[in-house]
């Protein structure tokens, strides 16, 4: 039938175009892996050369043995780990004070978080910035850790996750005389997985790709975190092609491993700042 | 009336409250509140972080919007807006619609779009600025062996420097917003487009009556969203360009990282960050009174 052919081309040519955006969000990624095993002049050039004829380790050696690459990835866990830690507790916490609890003040406090979410953090990043270097943090990991502690975003998906979580579950433990730590950790928090799940990862891969805060609170080598690290190896080393392509990979891989295995929670996330307002 | 006292559990039960909330609520203040209100008191000084600092009124704001680079900036921000809002949405919406349509593979290519999403903005932005190297870059070179002349000088031109931010731009978030979009088009019951079909409907008029009206919350939502977030475009800029070359791809964030970090200028950057600040409440409140106007909700 004619109109069953027509919606069958139709269809061809979407999948055409959509497999052909598809290699254009991946080749960008597929040049970075083939360029980063091969040397400086065999790089640039068209055409592109995918698989290096002759594939060399010698900028993954260089990178990680001549420059402080291992530094910055130390580093980057580091403070990455205890911020992901700290930032999920005490927005648990919160988030169990506003959905569990009662306590005079408790609406103000919720409608000044609600209110300030809007301000954009490039709005604030200078008083951030004195407040900061006044506590004489400059230059060291704890200005990086403490910017992150409080999150709006976190307590608000805690505070919607602990609600969902049906009250029976919490009174009888309550009445029976559990401690609100206790109820919170051994109740409430183990209902919540997947929204911790989510969260984690959500404040990994925020960590892991941060720039901006790197690059105003961090100032020596031995303290840069690796979007930082990558940015100076660049600009020193512009012209050392693979050199910088193997550094690139490195700052990529973590993520791409986390979002391959964690696919689903970093989507449920996303999906809750569609809906959020 | 005797003041009725506040029984001791009832006490206890507050303090637990606030225990509960206070290691969130000192962060929340030291590093969110208290900035906010700084920054406008700030933005009427002429600190730069060495002097004692005087009240100027509200000649930091003035000066601003005479400035060059400011107004400059300002354009460029909103020329990216304008450009990267509407481009990000409607291939957003397409990849979303596709994916939707139960085609085989689309896990897979949901995957694929969404690789951009998760890679750092400093990655992206180091390979792009290859890619687009005039002379050796592969971009160059395909357009060359597709018989282009004259290939643009990409980022290293005035004149196309902003389009190549906003196109990697485009590219990077088109994922996240199609994730976005997906989950709003996967709520709309199928009985509808059913009866839709059931009415002769084709699949582009089930897309333009069925789908678009339906998901029209989250679709407005996604709108304000790329707003907000295209006034706040900073990473790709920083590595890219630079604001460059000249002060073609300068924009708002930018500008304020320069004068307050570069030039130390605290309060004179004070009062641009508040600009930015007062540009994102406009379009929050743009939010709040269209979420009741122009919102069609499933129900």
């Amino acid at each position: 039938m004619k109109n069953s052919t027509k919606i069958r081309t139709i269809h061809t040519i979407m999948l055409v175009i959509l497999l052909l955006l598809g290699i254009t969000m991946i080749m960008p990624f597929l040049w970075t892996l083939s360029s980063s095993f091969k040397l400086k002049r065999s790089i640039m050039g068209f055409p592109i050369e995918w698989i290096p004829s002759n594939p060399t380790v010698k900028n993954y050696v260089k990178l990680w043995t001549d420059y402080p690459f291992l530094t910055y990835y130390l580093n980057t866990i580091k403070v990455t780990l205890i911020v992901v830690v700290l930032q999920t507790a005490f927005s648990s916490m919160g988030a169990y004070a506003f959905a569990r609890l009662e306590f005079p003040g408790r609406n103000l406090i919720f409608f000044l978080y609600l209110s300030t979410m809007m301000v954009p953090w490039h709005a604030i990043m200078i008083p951030q910035f004195l407040i900061v270097s006044g506590l004489k943090l400059y230059d060291s990991h704890t200005a990086i850790i403490l910017l992150q502690l409080f999150s709006a975003f976190s307590t608000f998906m805690m505070r919607t996750a602990m609600m969902n979580v049906p009250a029976e579950l919490s009174e009888s433990a309550r009445i029976d005389g559990a401690r609100e730590m206790t109820i919170m950790g051994k109740i409430i928090l183990p209902s919540c997985k997947p929204t911790l799940a989510t969260l984690t990862v959500f404040t990994f891969n925020f960590m892991w790709n941060d720039y901006l805060g790197p690059m105003i609170y961090l100032n020596s080598d031995r303290n840069k975190t690796i979007q930082l690290g990558l940015a100076s190896l660049r600009s020193a080393y512009s012209a050392e092609y693979g050199l910088i392509m193997a550094g690139t990979m490195c700052a990529l891989i973590p993520m791409i491993i986390i979002y391959l295995a964690a696919q689903q929670y970093l989507i449920k996330g996303i999906t809750f700042t569609g809906v959020k307002a | 009336m005797p003041v009725k006292k506040i029984s001791a559990t009832r006490r206890r039960q507050y303090m637990t409250g606030y225990l509960f909330l206070l290691p969130n609520f000192i962060c929340f203040l030291t590093f969110v509140f208290v900035p906010i209100i700084m920054g406008l008191v700030i933005s009427f000084t002429d600190y730069n972080g060495f002097n004692k600092f005087n009240f100027v009124g509200i000649s930091n704001y003035v000066r601003m919007f005479a400035d060059e680079y400011f107004r400059i900036s300002f354009k460029n921000n909103l020329i990216y807006t304008a450009a990267t809002v509407p481009a990000t949405v409607i291939l957003a919406l397409l990849l979303a619609a596709a994916l939707n349509s139960g085609m085989k593979g689309a896990g897979l290519l949901r995957t694929l779009y969404f690789f951009p999403t998760i890679s750092s903005m400093v990655a992206v932005g180091i390979v792009w600025s290859m890619l687009f190297n005039p002379s050796k870059g592969p971009i160059n070179g395909v357009l060359t062996a597709l018989g282009v002349q004259e290939t643009p000088n990409w980022i290293a031109s005035s004149s196309t420097a902003l389009l190549s931010v906003m196109i990697v731009a485009v590219w990077k978030q088109v994922g996240y917003y199609m994730v976005i979009l997906l989950s709003g088009m996967q709520v709309i019951p199928k009985s509808l487009y059913e009866s839709a079909e059931l009415d002769g409907a084709n699949t582009v008029q089930r897309f333009f009556h069925v789908t678009i009206p339906l998901l029209s919350s989250t679709l407005f939502m996604v709108i304000i969203m790329l707003i907000i977030n295209s006034f706040q475009v900073f990473d790709l800029i920083a590595i890219m360009t630079e604001g460059g070359p000249g002060a073609s791809t300068n924009v708002l964030v930018y500008r304020i990282y320069q004068e307050g970090f570069n030039y130390l200028r605290f309060g004179f950057a004070s009062a641009e960050a508040y600009f930015l600040f007062l540009v994102i409440l406009l379009i929050t409140l743009i939010q709040f009174i269209g979420q009741k106007k122009w919102v069609t909700y499933l129900d």
